[in-house]
Order: structure tokens, then sequence, then C-alpha cells
């Protein structure tokens, strides 16, 4: 009996407890304008500063509290004059930048061109360990303030940067490059105010920008709260009153927030979830295209992928791979199969073919066989898949892809899976070569142009050229592409290159992948811009 | 008392080397960190060399792990890759994945002993059957299921709770992952306890007592519970290190950024220096743990006596 006492009070406790929770929910607001919205967000990898931040996380925040000389339109990803006033070129080359009177940072202080120039130099320097340097390559000095191997470093500033007055600076690159002023709404190029430099580590713990937003306070690996900057200048201010960026360890479980009303915006649907999510959200559940591929590369470096011939195995493999199923099973259409090596978001005038990739890129079990067999078989008599299965999906897809090789050749061990713990292995065995077989090779524009789509990743020794493909022609157009200075001459160059990659099949393409996310029923006006970044400042919250 | 105390402390020294040894040379067994920093691209070779020195990473690993184990001494535990100090990482998670234990701990007290005794008392009855099936479903159960689980219902279906737990992690808050957290050891609490009860309540002591005439609370409490508790004690002080270093799973599912979390973080992103911290800390944590636990027995149990 008394026994039973003691059992019930616990239980009586627990329901208690349970019930205490229940109250602190969030009380909703009705002001719009000074509506505070929250957002799923991940801890950033690096130090946040402009040239350090190479990941989507960190790069959301850049964007909210830094405008550049350029700013990618959210809708249509075209480079447009943010602070620019004008960026004149008479060859290519040579670039004189004025930058708009009347803009200040946050904190008062004016923005000038010593505030992009200095930014800039640190940015190159190699003393300052910034992750991004190599954006700074294109301009002249930079093998001297940021010598690439083992050199020791000459000069502190870029010898191509001139400041000629209050608000305009030139720009000298070591090549001709057209399209460069259209790189400059990249976050690296961002300016920066003097206390950046004067007191580096209160900057790190509270980023001052000259953004719509700007940081009230910032605890590292949990939350960032930014709120609407009265006084921003630019015509793109904020339609709320702020955003508290949330840190989630698992999107799944930002999910549940969001349909438990907890949270506003979740940028990032869980693959698991894609089957429900229409049905849990309806019309907020958002699907859009982002500069984002996923392709297969080969290692160029390994002699039985090098070989003469080998371009048909590559293109037997292409045609092996039924993308329509997949993209429709495993990722519930929010993958569309991709027909050249670009992505849509560019659009036609900006280098985006569709079906460049023509029949190479269609299934086709018996002409896979055929074309597999004319070049020679599968080195070794099968291929492996390497990917890293920490994050993303990959491994499903990896899997799909295998058996639909495998399906198509009626061969159960033509191509199997070959799992990486982390990221970082997985790049440690890139870097050194280690790899056999084709290997993932997503990748995620930088900026809106089609030369970002070919030079990083099949150019002769590129940053991204992990495969280490080579081919002199393809070089050649490139380098003819971005010597042009007619944009459209530039672009259809730049396909010409694109086709040489066809036709030896340097990697094949497999999907375009679109940008997701879900709100609450609080928020209007959500969308996703071209790098799968919602658009906060335009979001409005009742 | 006092010379078993400085020998068990002694005894820690080897294991703590030891295991910091171990975690030291198995992190960096996984390869070269600095690969994935730079993201879907390889860091150009200079700089990838500055951040290689600037973590210690260009020197042999014995090296390393000297200069590691001299560091700590001065409560230098190095910087984490996103320019954090770990120290900084510890004291924002470690006081977070306490609070967790603790509820989860009181639970395991409160509800897995009560429970062991009704259980234990009233063996072979409904109540212990009941308790018994009871306890077997929350064992086969795996603590992601129950996460998730409970966490759909209260937090999304009756909205009793929230499904996430705030960056200040409140006591309140973390009652729900504390019960997941804690599920399991309870059924073992439950049914050791219970176990023992059963077990200890014909022995001699306990029929003096009520021969003495003693009252029915008096004699389970201080006579029949004391003395089956001993192996109780000893898996909750073991509990305790397995409940902060094996939170990543409850703290994944709530959104706790506690010591599970900067785990994860660390061995995904390869960052020795967390890694090993946060390890070098929880061995600490375990080592002490069993060392109260040993000398707990000598107050349950007087007949124990340390020299």
């Amino acid at each position: 009996m008394r026994g039973r006492t003691h059992a019930t009070w616990a239980a009586g406790a627990v329901a208690a407890a349970l019930v205490a929770t229940a109250c602190g929910g969030g009380g909703g607001s009705s002001g719009d304008t000074a509506a505070v919205l929250s957002s799923s967000w991940g801890d950033p990898q690096n130090p946040l500063e402009p040239a350090n931040t190479n990941e989507v996380q960190g790069g959301k925040v850049l964007d909210m509290i830094f405008r550049g000389l350029k700013r990618y339109n959210p809708d249509t990803g075209e480079a447009e004059d943010m602070l620019a006033e004008s960026i004149k070129t008479s060859d290519s080359q040579n670039f004189t930048v004025t930058v708009k009177d009347g803009w200040t940072f946050s904190n008062g202080e004016p923005v000038t061109a010593r505030s992009f120039v200095d930014a800039w130099n640190y940015g190159a320097s190699l003393r300052n360990n910034q992750r991004n340097a190599y954006f700074f390559g294109y301009i002249e000095g930079y093998d001297k303030v940021h010598p690439e191997s083992g050199g020791k470093q000459t000069a502190d500033t870029l010898s191509g940067l001139r400041v000629t007055g209050e608000r305009t600076f030139t720009v000298r690159l070591a090549q001709k490059f057209s399209t460069f002023p259209d790189t400059l709404g990249y976050p690296a190029y961002a300016p920066l105010p003097r206390a950046f430099f004067d007191d580096h580590d209160a900057w790190l713990s509270k980023p001052v920008g000259n953004g719509p937003y700007a940081v009230e306070s910032y605890i590292k690996g949990s939350q960032m709260s930014l709120r609407a900057w009265d006084a921003y200048p630019g015509d793109d201010k904020a339609q709320n009153g702020g955003v508290d960026l949330k840190v989630y360890t698992d999107n799944n479980t930002a999910y549940t927030d969001l349909l438990a009303g907890n949270l506003d915006l979740a940028d990032d649907i869980p693959a698991a979830q894609l089957r429900n999510v229409r049905q849990d959200l309806g019309d907020r559940y958002l699907n859009t295209p982002a500069g984002i591929i996923q392709t297969l590369a080969f290692p160029y470096y390994d002699a039985a992928w090098d070989k003469p011939g080998m371009d048909k195995v590559r293109k037997g493999l292409s045609r092996a791979i039924n993308r329509e199923q997949i993209t429709r099973t495993i990722f519930q259409k929010t993958r569309t199969p991709a027909t050249d090596w670009t992505s849509p978001v560019l659009g036609v005038d900006g280098g985006f073919k569709e079906g460049l990739c023509g029949e190479w890129c269609r299934y086709d079990a018996a002409a896979a066989k055929k074309l597999i067999q004319e070049g020679g078989g599968l080195p070794g008599g099968q291929v492996r898949i390497t990917f890293n299965a920490d994050t993303g999906s990959h491994k499903q897809w990896v899997d799909a892809v295998c058996n639909s090789i495998n399906n198509a050749l009626g061969n159960d061990r033509a191509c199997v899976s070959s799992p990486v713990g982390t990221f970082a292995d997985f790049r440690n065995q890139i870097s050194e070569r280690k790899l056999v077989g084709p290997f993932r090779a997503g990748w995620q524009m930088d900026y809106p142009l089609i030369q970002n789509f070919l030079q990083p990743l099949y150019y002769t020794n590129a940053s991204s050229n992990d495969g280490k493909w080579s081919n002199q022609q393809f070089d050649d157009l490139v380098d003819r592409a971005n010597a042009e200075s007619d944009t459209a001459t530039a672009v259809r160059t730049f396909q010409q290159a694109e086709e040489v990659v066809r036709d030896n099949m340097a990697a094949i393409p497999l999907w375009y992948q679109n940008g997701s996310a879900g709100y609450s029923q609080r928020l209007s006006d959500v969308k996703l811009n071209p790098f799968s970044v919602p658009v906060y400042d335009q979001i409005k919250v009742s | 008392m006092g010379r078993y105390v400085v020998r068990r402390l002694l005894q820690m020294v080897p294991v703590f080397i030891g295991a910091t040894l171990l975690i030291f040379l198995m992190v960096n067994v996984m390869g070269d960190p600095i690969a994935g920093l730079c993201g879907e691209r390889e860091c150009d070779p200079a700089t990838a060399a500055r951040l290689r020195q600037e973590f210690g990473l260009d020197k042999p690993v014995w090296q390393q792990y000297l200069t590691y184990m001299g560091n700590l001494f001065t409560g230098d535990f190095g910087t984490a890759f996103n320019g954090q100090p770990v120290t900084e990482l510890m004291g924002s998670a470690f006081p977070v994945t306490v609070r967790l234990t603790l509820v989860a701990i009181l639970f395991e007290i409160v509800i897995g002993v009560t429970l062991g005794v009704v259980t234990g008392l009233h063996r072979g009855r409904p109540v212990d059957t009941g308790v018994l099936l009871l306890t077997l479903v929350v064992i086969s159960v795996p603590t992601f299921v129950t996460g998730l689980l409970l966490q759909l219902l209260l937090g999304v279906e009756w909205g009793w709770i929230k499904p996430s737990v705030s960056s200040e992690a409140r006591f309140d808050e973390l009652i729900v992952p504390g019960l997941v957290l804690a599920s399991v050891s309870l059924a073992y609490v439950t049914r050791l306890t219970r176990t023992s009860i059963a077990e200890n309540r014909r022995s001699d002591y306990v029929r003096t007592a009520v021969a003495k005439g003693l009252p029915r609370h008096r004699v389970i409490t201080r006579h029949l519970l004391r003395n089956s508790l001993i192996p109780v004690v000893t898996f909750i002080g073991t509990d305790i290190g397995a409940l902060m270093g094996g939170a990543i799973v409850t703290e994944r599912i709530f959104n706790i950024h506690g010591v599970g979390y900067q785990l994860y973080q660390g061995i995904l992103r390869q960052n020795t220096q967390t890694v090993v911290g946060f390890v070098t800390v929880l061995v600490l944590v375990f080592l002490i743990a069993n060392l109260l636990v040993d000398l707990l027995y000598a107050v349950l149990d007087p007949r124990i006596r340390y020299v």
C-alpha cells in the first residue's frame, strides 16, 4: 500500500513537471516592420570574416550584414551595382571603381575606397590565413602577398590596388578578365570598417558591417540575433524587425520545431521529410532552383582512367544512370536531371544551355553497355564511387546510381559504393590522389557566371579540378572567353569550352539541385536566392 | 581512509595519460583535418601550411602530444578550428550537460529506486509483473525512438513542451530530454534494486529488525534499502560518466548544445583539440565518479573499511 503511494507520487511529479514546461511559449507579436522572425542556422566552420567564409551558413550572415560593390539580384541572379557608382575599363584588365556617396557602416563610419582596398589586402595576405584568399588571385601582385608554395611573403599589399581618391580606386589584374566586375558581388569582396583592424577579436565576437541588418548579440555555437539597422542607406531596407538565427545540430529538429510553431523559417528540409512536406506545409514549402550541380568526377592521375578510349567508358557510365528515376524516387523532385554542366539559374543569356549534353546524358541501357565495351570495359572490371557519408543523403543516391549502372550492364558487381566517414577525410583522399574510381563532386557556385561552373573545375590545375583533368583546347577557349570584352561572345566561347568537356565526358553531370525551405504562417514574401539562401530583408512578418 | 584515497588518486595518473594518448592517436589516424577546412576545394598550399602551423599539425604526433599535455597543465586546451578556445567551448557545453545529467540521475534515483523497492516488496504480484514488462520495453526500444516519439507527441501533437531546448537550457526545459536520456538506465536501476531488495528481504537482519518491532518504513529505509543499494550505487556512479559522454543522441534530438554536440562537431571536423579536450575532462569525471562510488560503500556498509 505504502509502496503504491510512492509510485503515484513519482508519476505525479513527472506529470506536473511536464505541464510546467508547457508555459513559456513565444508570445506572438503583431507589429509588422518591428517583428522579429526566427530562422534555422548551422554553426559556421571558420571564423566569421568575409574572406574567411566559404560555406552557406557563414555566408548567410555576411549577406545580411554586408553590401559590396555589386549584388546578385535575388530573383534573376544578375550582378547589379550596389555600392558601385561605376566600374570602368577599356581593356578588361585595368578597372576604375567609384564608390557611391552616403554609405556608412552601422557604427557610423563612412564607406570609402579605402574600406575596400584595406579589406582586399587583408583577405589576400598569406599572414591572415584567409580561406578565400584565392579570390584575390586575379589582382596583380597576388603572388607577392600570397606566394603559393613555400615562398616568403615579400609584400603586405596588392600592387594592383591603388586608392586614387576618397571614393575611387583602381584595380589592375594580372591578366584580362572581362567579367571581373560581375564577381564582385561575392561576400569575400565586402568592405571592412576600421574597427575590424583596430580590435579584431572584438569585431569577431560582434561583427560590424554595412548591410540592412546589424548584429545585436552573438552567442557562438547557439544563436545570433540580428536587428534591422534603421539608418541603412540602401533601397533594400529590411521589411522586418530582425532575424534570430538559431543553431540546429540536426535539420530534423529544426523541421519539428517549425511544425510545432517554435521556429519561423527552416531553410533545409531533411530528405526524410520530403515525402510529407507538402502535406505538412502546403504552399509554405519552397522548392526553387539553386546554383548547385552534382557531378561524378574521375581520377585522371590514374593511368587506367586516362588512357585513350576511356571517354567512351565515361559516356557509357553516363548513359547507364537513370537520372529521371533517381531524382523522382530519392529526391522527390528536389533535383532536376542535368543536361549540361552549368545550372538553370544562369538563364539562357548567362550560359545555361539545356540539352548541351545531348544523348550522352540520356538513359539507354543497351547503348551504355555497347559504349563501355567499345572503350575497353571498366578498369579492373568494376567502378567504385567514393563519397563522404557524414552529410547530405549522399549514400542514398550513390547506391541508386550504382544500382542503375548494375542493372543497365546486367552485372551485379559493376558498381559499388565506397563511403568515407567524414568530409575532411574525403577531401584528404582527394588531395592525396588516393581515389581509384569516380567520386562525388558537388559544386555550389560562388557567383552566377558560366565561368564559375567551368574554370575552377576543369581548367588545368584549377583550385577545384580534383580529378586533375587537363585539356589544352579547353584551356585556350577559357582564356579566350575571359579576354573577350563582349559578354555575349564571352558566354558563347565558354559554351564552346563546355562542349570540349562534353566530348571528353570530363565529369558526368547528374542533376541540378534545388534549394528548399519551409516557413510558418506568420511569414509572407519568403523566397530563396540563387544561392539557396532565404532573402531575409524581404520577408514580411505579421 | 586518507591513504586509500591518495593511492586511488595516484592510480588515476597512468589511466589518464593512457586514455588521452589513445584518443589523441585515434583522432590523428583519421588524416589531415585541414583538407576539410576549405570546403569543396583544396586549400592553397601556402594557406594550408600556415593553418597546419597554427594548430601545431606540422609536427610529429609524439611531439604534438607532448606539447598538448604540457599546455594542459597550464590550463590551455588549444583552439578549435573556428577560432574559439576549447576552454570557452567547455565553459558553454559542460554546464548544460551537467544539468541534463543531473536531471537524468535524479529520475534514475527517484523513479528507478522507488519502482525497484515497490516491485521488490511485491514480487510476483501484478505491480511487479507490470513494471518488469515496462522496463523490458524501455530497455529494448532504442533511445532515439523514445526521444523522437516523445518529441513528436509532447512537442508537436499536444504542444505541452517545445520540441527543442533553447540555448540557455533551463532545468524545466531539460525534464523530457533528461527522462529520455535516463530511460534505459532507469530500467536497469529498477531491476537491480528489485533483485537486491527481494534477496535481502529474507535475510537475518531484516527478520531481526521486524522482530524488534520497528515500524515498517524504518525497516525498509534503514535496514533493507541501505544494504540493497550497494550494486545500485555502483551502477549509478559509473552511469554518470556514461550519461555525460553518451548524451549525443539525446542532445541531437532536442538540439541541446552540450558535450555531445561539441564532440560530434569535433569528430566531424576532425578537430583534435576539441575531441581530446572534451574526452580528457570526461575521463576525469569517470575516474572521480568511480572513486566516490568506492568511498560510498563504506557509508552504506560499515563492514567495508579502507585502510
